[in-house]
């Protein structure tokens, strides 16, 4: 079972990311579950959601402790809060940042990194002040763990998206060709 | 068709395909997505239901109280404090013989303001002659909403379907969601017995003196009891629909079990991961899940327990002064019984805190380990530093 973690503010899609993910995987042959961290949500206030997948069912209904990966939806979040708290090592970091832009180091975790902001201000999603990345992520998340299908994703941003659900499909796309991979740091644990 | 969905939409889904014909509810907090996403489908059309949004849960049980008596199929959800301030009406419902269902999403009773999941708010409502179902997933909420409705009609007393909070109600799962023809071969239009009619004019719930109270407590009773008979009936039929049936309770490995832990909701599902990891090693250890509550399945429960030497039973609410809840019924049970295993009572999860494998693993070592409970309700993982 692998288990993701999802760093975000309220207002920036990262519940429903953890969904369209949920259901793309599904769609793409396997047992999942999604949840949002259970309390009450904020506009600009920190968020976390959780997505769990596996070849079998889903027993597991705790809170995620140990995520493999994480993903983080607004790199100001690094400032507040130690996002690999609980982290497995050798794990994933999924930053929307742009490259090179990248000044702390995470020892022992593999990061990626996409400019999520200005991919989805490129095709207008969102205001250009509040730009709703969360379509823009969840192709990046598709291009580093190689699931879920691209096809699965781009059906079920059309169906879970009511607003502008092709530019959201385009920005998908454009940020799964976009990632970036920064060498993995030798020391793990 | 496989859906991944809420498991508060599981229920929405369920009451869509019953054809409920008037929802009422009170759409602030502590309400959830069950009856939003209903809203959406009366508004739009997907639903030709008549949706009542009141000002207060008092009224939206007194809304629907006066719907069902016109012969209208209903349906409302509510939680904690919300439930709370229907208890009155929840009596009326249960004493009119009214076959309202009801969602009920646990979660905690203030104050301390607390919105995370705990039984305590539906199991005060215990003794109100409501029958009353616990879930595991989101699967079960769904099958168990359009099963409720079936035998609330048969039996003349409402159900509640009984959901933990976050861990069952905000967590997406495959679903699957039946067909509409097949829920209309499952469950007819509800024909009532009784309903209010200007052609065939008569009185409702009028004074009921002492020559005949009675005597209407004992057939709610009688009903209730029934009831446990019933639903396995229903069960069976809906088995052969749609291929999924839960039981009363379920035994999973208890034939040969020195040890069985007892539960009920979303803890079951995280029990069934330990359970598998303790046999693995060895370990005789087996599990009950007690789905219906209210009529409580005695003869069930001590048939799959009595062969045990010691059961951990997992409450997550508490009778201030006396016990887990579910601790007293099932000791209740076992108390003409000449062969008793200990019965350990753990209260945990209050107030939503996580029961993980490990609050469960030491659960089950704390009832290896010792020959007696040290007393009726030991509490799991209390932090010393916040007592003091």
């Amino acid at each position: 079972m692998i288990e993701v973690r999802f760093h975000g503010r309220g207002g920036q899609g990262t519940v429903v990311a953890s969904i369209i993910l949920a259901k793309a995987l599904f769609e793409s042959g396997f047992y999942v579950q999604s949840f949002p961290l259970f309390g009450v949500e904020r506009r600009g206030a920190p968020v976390e959601a959780y997505l769990r997948w596996d070849s079998k069912k889903i027993l597991v209904r705790t809170n995620v402790y140990n995520p493999n990966h994480v993903v983080v939806m607004d790199a100001t979040l690094l400032q507040n809060i130690d996002i690999t708290s609980g982290l497995k090592p050798g794990g994933w970091i999924l930053l929307n940042m742009p490259q090179g832009e990248l000044n702390v180091n995470f020892p022992g975790y593999r990061v990626a990194l996409v400019d999520a902001t200005q991919i989805a201000r490129k095709h207008g999603l969102g205001t250009r002040t509040h730009p709703i990345v969360n379509t823009a992520m969840v192709g990046a998340f598709a291009r580093v763990f190689g699931v879920p299908d691209l096809s699965a994703l781009k059906r079920v941003i059309m169906e879970e998206i009511p607003v502008k659900p092709d530019k959201n499909v385009d920005a998908a796309k454009e940020a799964f060709e976009e990632v970036s991979f920064i060498d993995e740091v030798k020391a793990i644990g | 068709m496989k859906k991944v969905i809420e498991g508060s939409h599981a229920v929405s889904e369920a009451v869509r395909l019953v054809k409920a014909e008037v929802i009422s509810a009170y759409p602030i907090t502590p309400q959830t997505h069950i009856v939003e996403l209903l809203s959406e489908y009366c508004a739009t059309g997907v639903m030709k239901a008549r949706f009542l949004r009141v000002e207060s849960e008092h009224s939206a049980l007194a809304a629907l109280i006066g719907a069902s008596t016109a012969g209208a199929r209903t349906f409302t959800a509510t939680s904690s404090q919300g439930l709370a301030y229907m208890h009155e009406l929840i009596h009326w419902t249960a004493g009119a013989r009214l076959p309202i269902v009801m969602a009920v999403v646990n979660r905690a009773l203030a104050p301390g303001w607390n919105i995370w999941t705990e039984q305590t708010d539906t199991l005060s409502q215990r003794d109100t002659g409501w029958l009353q179902f616990y879930c595991e997933d989101g699967q079960e909420a769904l099958d168990t909403t359009v099963m409720a409705y079936k035998l609330a009609e048969q039996v003349n007393l409402p159900v509640m379907v009984v959901l933990d909070a976050f861990f069952l109600s905000h967590t997406y799962e495959p679903v699957d969601i039946p067909d509409p023809d097949q829920v209309d071969s499952f469950l007819p239009p509800f024909e009532p017995k009784f309903q209010l009619d200007p052609l065939n004019p008569c009185a409702f719930n009028q004074l009921s003196p002492p020559n005949v109270y009675m005597e209407m407590r004992y057939s709610m009773h009688e009903s209730s009891l029934y009831a446990l008979r019933a639903y396995q009936d229903i069960e069976k039929e809906f088995q052969d629909i749609f291929g999924r049936a839960y039981g009363v309770v379920e035994a999973v490995m208890c034939d040969d079990a020195e040890i069985i832990m007892v539960t009920s909701g979303t803890v079951t599902s995280t029990c069934r991961l330990l359970i598998e990891e303790l046999r693995a090693s060895g370990e005789r250890v087996g599990l009950l899940k007690i789905k219906v509550f209210r009529p409580f399945p005695a003869e069930q429960v001590i048939d799959a327990l009595r062969n045990a030497k010691k059961i951990c039973v997992i409450d997550r609410n508490i009778s201030f002064g006396s016990m887990g809840i579910f601790a007293q019924e099932i000791r209740a049970s076992f108390c003409n019984e000449s062969l008793k295993p200990q019965i350990f009572g753990f209260i945990a999860g209050l107030g939503g805190r996580d029961i993980t494998v490990d609050t469960l693993k030491e659960i089950y070592f704390t009832a290896k380990e010792n020959e007696h409970p040290e007393r009726p309700d030991i509490w799991v993982n209390l932090n010393t530093e916040v007592l003091s």
